[in-house]
């Protein structure tokens, strides 16, 4: 068979047949038979191209020239010109109308602009599942070092000078987690990977193990020479089946290659690597309830000390790091921690990567030098609000160990410590932003919601304190509330952190502390007035239409469930309370923001306090 | 596969190298559908279905098309990243079968990025 030089792709597109396909492919098949072509050229008749208006058209391959406007008539001079002399027939050729390209380049767009990549470095740009394509972008040439030209003291000291801190929440500095476990003395020794990754609304760690399983092998393999453990376990939760079916597929391919086992780059240097499922509860992500996990048991912590660096895994020596701080390794150890230093702050160096969602616009994956002002991230790299016409009220950090940050404070420096302050954490890197239409009495129950479920009922104040918070402000948001409640829950709040065992309960009340501090008004409107002002708590709210700003359209109208609303054309639309059901689908629905949230049971839009003056003037 | 020594992992990124530098490795095109579980969750599988009818359709052998985790903005996702030989990068977000056979078409076959459908153009900073 003769080789084909050129691939002749011709619209046979319903736009294309219509204006001559056809004959036109008849007519040039006829040509490249007369000129001896036919075997070296082949005509392949495609779907449509999309150009119908410039039709016939077809594309030349390999060169990728593109011809409209096809005629019989010019078939011969085209065949000529092109496929005989090689050169493109200008007069068929497409010229493209003049235009600038709009495209936004990286630096024109604030969600790309703000962002600086070292765990996510390879994130969209190589093949999780090829091993070749990780190394490309530099991947083992870090572990071929560690093992190789430095001692488990060069690693430790490269890792201790970066000031990397512990990407799981805690922030515990890593290269002092890595010293004492290799001054411990043990037979064998573990190092662990964390990707238990449990955090409401966070997936920062599903994302790395997804997009760039080897970059958190090749940091375990160089926490693993550090301190002189020579078998490694990642535990991943279940419910990241993608993530785990590329993690396995790594490992296997590490095995394959020499670079997990015995002799690991002719190094001398043995590591056997495995994966441990999890099975969903949230208290495994916390080190000693995660180690008693894998060992078979229930997941539970125990006191520490003695430390997972001295008592660990099977009662062995081990260090548990986060899968960010696991991705990170190799860079570190290849351009060294003079360079880590170089984004960060003093005393939070590097970058972190943080899972942005809730109301906000770009809801997704971002990595930014640490320091870099909270604004920034909601309003710049978020893109501010989903709904334009709201407004911003709080930002929750560090899911249900963490706390929410209102306006007043969202001009910080995002570090350890600037958040600390503020009754939040960093946490693992969840931000979940939320409007003005959010109510912070519910969202706080949310949180204790999820940790009196998770409290694996060890420590009495964790088991029985979360859960007589839980039925306090489920009655607050009832309409049970009573006097005194929010003391009790502050009060509560102390005992639960002072006297719990693991992270867990000491920071289950956080996120009622930090709602108290920012929003106590709502809770006192909730107790007091029986007023949610958001609207979301339906014991406390009745919904009225402004009849001034309301334009008669019906919108809300035809949305009500009940047929609670009346109206026609022209004539300002009413709610009948009585029928209303505080679904709020009314709310949602009005484009023009006239309908306004009162108490319970109150009759009148007259009657909302903050609207009494305005409204009534308007309706005389 | 064999064994591999450090000597093996330069030579396999200078290997990879050259393909990802296209032209080198006779491609004239890259086409990376991001799939992470955002990303398929949103639909990338139809996409990338969609993009391999038609690369099988229009008979070119001179694109790649290759798979990666997320590309970080999921509000946006299905995403997928085209690169011409000797161009910038672009991104494309909130795809569905009929955006991708249109890039395809006037992008990776006709070389003129789809406006219309474009993120953003470039690369990330990485270091």
């Amino acid at each position: 068979m003769e080789q084909i030089r050129a691939n002749l792709l011709m619209c046979a597109g319903t736009g294309c047949v219509a204006s001559g396909t056809p004959k036109v492919k008849a007519a040039l098949q006829e040509e490249l038979e007369k000129k001896g072509l036919a075997n070296e050229i082949k005509i392949v008749l495609t779907g449509c191209n999309g150009f119908c208006a410039e039709g016939p058209v077809m594309l030349v391959y390999p060169e990728g020239i593109f011809y409209q406007k096809l005629t019989v008539d010019e078939i011969p001079k085209l065949v000529e010109e092109h496929f005989l002399k090689g050169r493109p027939y200008q007069k068929l050729l497409y010229t493209e109308p003049e235009k600038k390209l709009s495209i936004p380049k990286m630096n024109e767009i604030p969600f790309f602009k703000h962002q600086v990549l070292r765990v996510l470095r390879n994130k969209g740009l190589i093949d999780p599942e090829s091993l070749d394509e990780y190394i490309a972008r530099d991947g083992y040439l870090a572990a071929a070092k560690a093992l190789t030209e430095m001692t488990s003291a060069d690693i430790i000291k490269v890792m201790k000078d970066s000031g990397i801190r512990g990407r799981g929440g805690a922030g515990f500095p890593t290269g002092l987690k890595w010293e004492f476990a290799s001054k411990s003395q043990a037979d064998q020794k573990y190092m662990l990977c964390n990707g238990d990754e449990g955090d409401p609304g966070a997936f920062m760690d599903r994302s790395v193990m997804e997009a760039d399983p080897h970059s958190v092998i090749e940091g375990m393999i160089i926490g693993a020479k550090a301190i002189g453990a020579s078998k490694g376990v990642i535990y991943v939760r279940a419910e990241y089946p993608l993530a785990v079916k590329r993690l396995q597929l790594a490992i296997d391919k590490c095995y394959e290659s020499g670079l997990l086992g015995q002799n690991i780059l002719n190094s001398g240097f043995t590591f056997d690597l495995e994966i441990y499922l999890g099975a969903g509860a949230f208290v495994c992500g916390e080190e000693t309830a995660l180690m008693r996990s894998i060992e078979g048991k229930r997941g539970m912590p125990r006191p520490r000390p003695p430390f997972p660096a001295h008592k660990g895994l099977w009662d062995k020596p081990s260090v548990l790091n986060n899968v960010e701080t696991l991705a990170q390794v190799a860079p570190i150890i290849l351009h060294g921690a003079d360079w880590y230093k170089t984004l960060g702050t003093e005393k939070s160096t590097g970058t972190k990567v943080f899972a942005l969602t809730g109301d906000i616009k770009n809801v997704g994956l971002v990595e930014v030098p640490m320091g870099i002002p909270l604004r920034t991230i909601i309003y710049d790299i978020g893109g501010g609000m989903k709904n334009k016409k709201k407004k911003f009220k709080s930002v929750q950090m560090g899911g249900p160990s963490g706390g929410c940050i209102p306006e007043s404070h969202i001009d910080i420096p995002v570090t350890y410590e600037d958040v600390v302050k503020t009754g939040a954490i960093m946490g693992s890197g969840g931000m979940v932003v939320m409007d003005e239409d959010t109510c912070m009495v519910s969202t706080a129950k949310f949180f204790l919601e999820f940790t009196a479920d998770e409290s694996c009922g060890k420590c009495t104040p964790c088991r029985v304190g979360t859960r007589v918070m839980l039925d306090m402000l489920t009655d607050i948001t009832e309409g049970k509330g009573r006097d005194g409640d929010i003391e009790t829950l502050q009060d509560l709040s102390r005992d639960i952190i002072a006297t719990s065992l693991c992270g867990l309960g000491q920071t289950a009340p956080n996120p009622v502390l930090s709602t108290i501090r920012y929003f106590q008004d709502e809770y006192e409107s909730h107790i007091e007035e029986r007023w949610c002002k958001a609207g979301i708590c339906r014991n406390l709210c009745s919904f009225h239409i402004n009849e001034e700003l309301c334009k008669a359209c019906g919108a809300c109208l035809r949305a009500c469930p009940q047929k609670a609303i009346v109206g026609e054309k022209k004539v300002p639309h009413r709610i009948i309370q009585e029928l209303c059901i505080q679904c709020r689908t009314c709310y949602d629905t009005c484009k023009f923001g006239s309908i306004k949230i009162g108490p319970a049971g109150c009759k009148d839009i007259k009657d909302i306090p903050e609207l009494a003056g305005k409204v009534e003037g308007a309706k005389e | 596969m064999t064994r591999l020594t450090i000597e093996d992992l330069k030579k396999i990124k200078e290997k990879q190298k050259s393909t990802f530098a296209l032209r080198e490795g006779g491609y004239r095109a890259k086409i990376t559908v991001h799939m992470g579980t955002c990303g398929i969750a949103a639909g990338a599988r139809e996409v990338m279905t969609t993009l391999l009818d038609e690369i099988t359709k229009a008979h070119v052998e001179d694109v790649i098309t290759t798979t990666s985790g997320c590309a970080g903005l999921c509000a946006r996702e299905p995403m997928v990243t085209v690169e011409i030989y000797n161009k910038a990068p672009v991104k494309y977000g909130d795809l569905n079968s009929e955006k991708m056979q249109e890039i395809f078409k006037e992008h990776v076959l006709g070389g003129n990025p789809v406006e219309k459908y474009a993120l953003v153009i470039g690369s990330e900073t990485t270091y």
